[in-house]
This record gives C-alpha cells, sequence and structure tokens, in this order.
C-alpha cells in the first residue's frame, strides 16, 4: 500500500460516507451541505488520476454552479425550509430486486471485461491537449452540447417569464 | 555537534519541503492577518479623511494600536446564537469565509523566483497549472459562508441578505470567469506565474483588453461585497444582512474574510491585469539581480497599497446600487461586455500573432 493508495481510499471514503449523509438526512440544507463533501472527493479522485482541469471544473460547476442554485431555490421556495422531508421505507421488495439488478450487472461488467492498462506517464497539464481534442476531433459534438445547453437556457426563460402578457 | 547537526538536518528536510511551503504558508497567514487589521484603521482613517472628520486617534499614536483594541473587544463579548439558529451550519459559516479567503493566496505569486543558496525558491506557496481556476473554484466556494449564514441564523433579514448574495455572486462570477478568458488566451496558460511573465514589457492586460479590466474590476467590487455592490448587508434594509445574528468572534470572523477578500481581489487584478510584480524595462538598467527582485516584490506591495486604497476610497464615495440596478447591470452590460473582450481579445490575437 503506497501513499497513493492511501490517498485514493481517503477520497473513496470521504465520497462514499458524506453521499450517505446525503440520502439519509432529512434536512434539504443539510443534504446539499454533504453533497459539498460528495463533490470534494470525487474532484479529489479526479486530481489524483492527473485529471487536473476535470477535477478543478468538478468544483467549479458542480459545488460553485449546481449546488448553490439548489440552495437558492429551496431559499426562495415558501415553508421548505422548515418542513422536515420523509424518508422512509416503503416499497422494499421491488427496490431491493431494482438495486440488485442493477449491481449484478454493474460487478458482472467490472468482473468480466478485460482491462487494458498499460503503464503511462501522468501529464504535466491536461489544459491543452484537451482543448485541442475538444475543438478538433469532436468539434460537432461540442458544439451541439453548447446548443442544448442554449435551448435549456431558453426554454427556462420563457417559461419563467411566461405569466406576463 | 552531531547530534545538533542530525536535527538541524531534520528541521531543515522539514523546512524546505515543497518548495519551503510550510515557511511561505506561515509568512502569507501572518502577512494577511496584519494587513487585514491595518486595513481597517486605514479604512476608518480614509473614511474620516473622506467625510472631514478625525477618525480613530484615542489608542497608540493617532490611533495606531486601534485594530488591537478592536480584536480585544470583540474576543471578549458575548457569543449570542439565536434560539431559532441551525446551531452547527451557523457555527461553520464564519469557518467556511475564513478558510477561503486564506487558502485562495496559495496560488498568487508576489515576486519573482529568487535564489537561496543552491536552491531556487518561487514566492507563491504552490505553483499549480489550474491556479487561476482554482481561485474561481474557492471564490465559488466562498458563496456558502454566506448563504449558510443567511439560512441558519433562523431572521427573515438575514435570510434576505444570503438570497440578494447567492444570486448577486453567481451574476457576477460569469462575467469574472469571461474576462478571465481573455486574460487566459493572451497568456496560452492558466498559470498565475505564466501570466505574470506573459505581461513583461508594457504588454499589461490593463493596456490591451481594457474592457476585460473594466468588467474584472467591477465582478471583483460584486465578489467581495463592497460598495457600491454590497446588498447582501445592505443596513438601512436589512439590518445588517447575513450578518445580523452573528456576534463576538463569529462576526469578526466574517469581518476579517471580507478584508482578507478584498487583499485576495487586489492581487487578482494586479496578477491578472497589472503585470503582477513586474517593472516595465527594469532589466535595461542593468541592476543586479538582488536589487531588482526586491524593486520588484515592492512593485508589488506598491500596486497592492493602491488597489486597497482604490477599494475603500470608492466606497465612501459611491452610493450604493439598487437590487434590480445590480443584476441588470450584471446580465445587461457587463456580461456581453466581457463577451465582447473574449472576441477583441481573439481577433488581436490573430492581427497580431502574439
Amino acid at each position: 500500500m503506497n501513499i497513493y493508495d492511501i490517498i485514493f481510499y481517503l477520497f473513496a471514503i470521504v465520497t462514499l460516507v458524506s453521499a450517505a449523509f446525503v440520502v439519509s438526512t432529512k434536512n434539504i440544507v443539510h443534504a446539499a451541505f454533504f453533497l459539498i463533501f460528495t463533490f470534494f472527493g470525487v474532484a479529489g479522485l479526479y486530481i489524483l488520476l492527473g485529471a487536473d482541469f476535470i477535477g478543478v471544473v468538478q468544483i467549479l460547476v458542480y459545488v460553485g454552479g449546481i449546488l448553490i442554485l439548489l440552495l437558492f431555490g429551496v431559499m426562495l421556495t415558501n415553508k421548505i425550509t422548515n418542513v422536515e422531508i420523509r424518508s422512509g421505507t416503503t416499497q422494499i421488495v421491488p427496490a431491493l430486486i431494482g438495486v440488485g439488478l442493477f449491481a449484478g450487472i454493474l460487478v458482472l461488467t467490472m468482473v468480466s471485461t478485460e482491462w487494458k492498462s498499460a503503464p503511462g506517464e501522468i501529464p504535466f497539464t491536461t489544459a491543452y491537449s484537451l482543448g485541442k481534442v475538444l475543438l478538433t476531433d469532436f468539434v460537432l459534438i461540442f458544439e451541439l452540447l453548447g446548443i442544448l445547453l442554449l435551448i435549456a437556457l431558453i426554454g427556462a426563460a420563457s417559461i419563467a417569464r411566461r405569466e406576463k402578457e | 555537534m552531531g547530534f545538533l547537526q542530525f536535527i538541524w538536518d531534520g528541521i531543515w528536510a522539514v523546512l524546505s519541503l515543497g518548495n519551503f511551503a510550510l515557511i511561505k504558508i506561515l509568512l502569507i497567514a501572518n502577512i494577511i492577518l496584519i494587513t487585514v487589521s491595518y486595513l481597517v484603521y486605514f479604512e476608518r482613517k480614509i473614511s474620516a479623511w473622506t467625510q472631514n472628520r478625525i477618525g480613530p486617534n484615542r489608542v497608540g499614536w493617532r490611533g495606531a494600536l486601534q485594530p488591537f483594541a478592536d480584536v480585544f473587544k470583540l474576543l471578549l463579548k458575548e457569543d449570542i446564537v439565536p434560539e431559532k439558529a441551525n446551531k452547527p451550519l451557523h457555527t461553520l459559516a464564519p469557518f467556511i469565509a475564513l478558510f477561503v479567503a486564506f487558502s485562495t493566496y496559495a496560488v498568487l505569486p508576489i515576486g519573482p523566483a529568487i535564489q537561496i543558496g543552491e536552491e531556487t525558491v518561487n514566492l507563491v506557496v504552490a505553483d499549480i497549472n489550474m491556479g487561476i481556476l482554482y481561485v474561481l473554484a474557492l471564490t465559488s466556494i466562498g458563496v456558502y459562508a454566506i448563504t449558510f449564514a443567511g439560512y441558519s441564523s433562523g431572521s427573515k433579514y438575514s435570510l434576505l441578505g444570503g438570497i440578494r448574495s447567492s444570486a448577486q455572486m453567481i451574476s457576477y462570477e460569469v462575467s469574472m470567469g469571461f474576462s478571465i478568458a481573455g486574460v487566459v488566451m493572451m497568456a496560452e496558460s492558466l498559470s498565475p506565474i505564466k501570466i505574470v511573465e506573459s505581461q513583461s514589457g508594457l504588454l499589461w492586460n490593463a493596456l490591451i483588453q481594457p474592457i476585460g479590466f473594466i468588467t474584472f474590476v467591477v465582478a471583483a467590487f460584486a465578489e467581495t461585497n463592497r460598495l457600491p455592490f454590497d446588498l447582501p448587508e445592505a443596513e438601512p434594509e436589512l439590518v445588517g444582512g447575513f450578518h445580523t445574528e452573528y456576534s463576538s468572534m463569529k462576526f469578526a470572523g466574517f469581518f476579517l474574510a471580507e478584508y482578507a477578500n478584498m487583499i485576495i481581489a487586489s492581487a487578482m487584478i494586479i496578477t491578472l491585469y497589472l503585470g503582477g510584480w513586474q517593472i516595465p524595462y527594469i532589466e535595461t538598467l542593468n541592476l543586479g539581480t538582488t536589487v531588482t527582485t526586491i524593486l520588484q516584490i515592492s512593485a508589488f506591495m506598491v500596486k497592492m497599497g493602491a488597489l486597497l486604497f482604490f477599494f475603500i476610497w470608492v466606497r465612501w464615495s459611491i452610493p450604493r446600487f439598487r437590487y434590480d440596478q445590480l443584476m441588470s447591470l450584471g446580465w445587461k452590460v457587463m456580461f456581453p461586455l466581457s463577451l465582447l473582450n473574449v472576441v477583441y481579445v481573439a481577433v488581436i490575437i490573430m492581427l497580431f500573432n502574439v
């Protein structure tokens, strides 16, 4: 067990434990708070794997954008801040079957796939090659994703403004 | 002697770990703390000067010990937590604010690399490739301090302040990010040291891309919640905004973080737009390495002082925006301008092939 293993398990524990708190807590703001640590753990794993750009963007987009919008929504919504969410256990049997099947497929894929691993060096910086690939080989997908996001934005704005008529 | 030598080698090994990171962290943290306390003093003195008053003049020579008196006063006050507060989050919020304020400084360089004996020491705690993105990511975490403070206090004023602040900071983060994109395109790197080095001579980004400079400075004011954008704590409307229900050292935490954020915003403006530690054409004077380095570090400090004065000066000169004005300025003026700046920089790079 070298230092990288220890760091990996540290981040994995942070991610999993905080994720468990996210789904088990009854206060929605607390859930958002624990979600920060989940995102941090995942970002740490990315950076450990040498994907520094994706790691930082993970924090920037998920923690700085999406999660804060979620909190913003919670704070603007009337009465939701004090209402406790019911998180009881219902429909145990179907849930168990569904989760069991999904986990089985995942484990099966993990075991049966022939993973190819080759020794490689962690690149000094990933931003340059990432940008190059995005704007040459995958430029169509990149642009299409941009248009998709724009459509979502315009849709949200038009829904929000409808009452004015 | 052998034993002492052994201990000294051990200490040296720990200290020189990661390019003397420990010493640098200690230095930076203390410099920020001392600067913050005197920044408060200068803020009060400059406001007094603006309003034709004298300002603090009782503690020490011309009130020079006032910051320490303030700190002791805040430490000795009773820490009141409202009954309806969400206690863990209420306690945590100022810590998040302080964490962000102090850890952001890790990537901002204050001078060129220097030689100590055989070692080359960078005058920055951590020289990482993603430096600029790291600052942006941490700034976005800073929003949580104010949001949690607003939510957890169990007070309407705090909640309104928290909502205002999260909306304001998200809005201005967008134009801030796009302004930085222009700088990153010029430097072809996200590393703060490379960005500073790309602005050698008079190629300062403030001169090359003035639009981006203006949008960034405005966004920096909004991000630090300073007047004219201090709506999260607008005292005539919201009592004290997100920190209405904070007292004693927790309040001091927010106070400290606000001033530390001012220092970081100034350092960011210097690094991205004002050439960092560089003095234009200093190498033509042939002053020798040591003198040049000292002059360059002092140049950084002088730029820092000027910008901090600018922050305080603006606060006491310009009235506060209304909330809808703030939002429409952010989205309808600053955001298009910063987009325009990206296009403009791209055209410049294409024409001059810099």
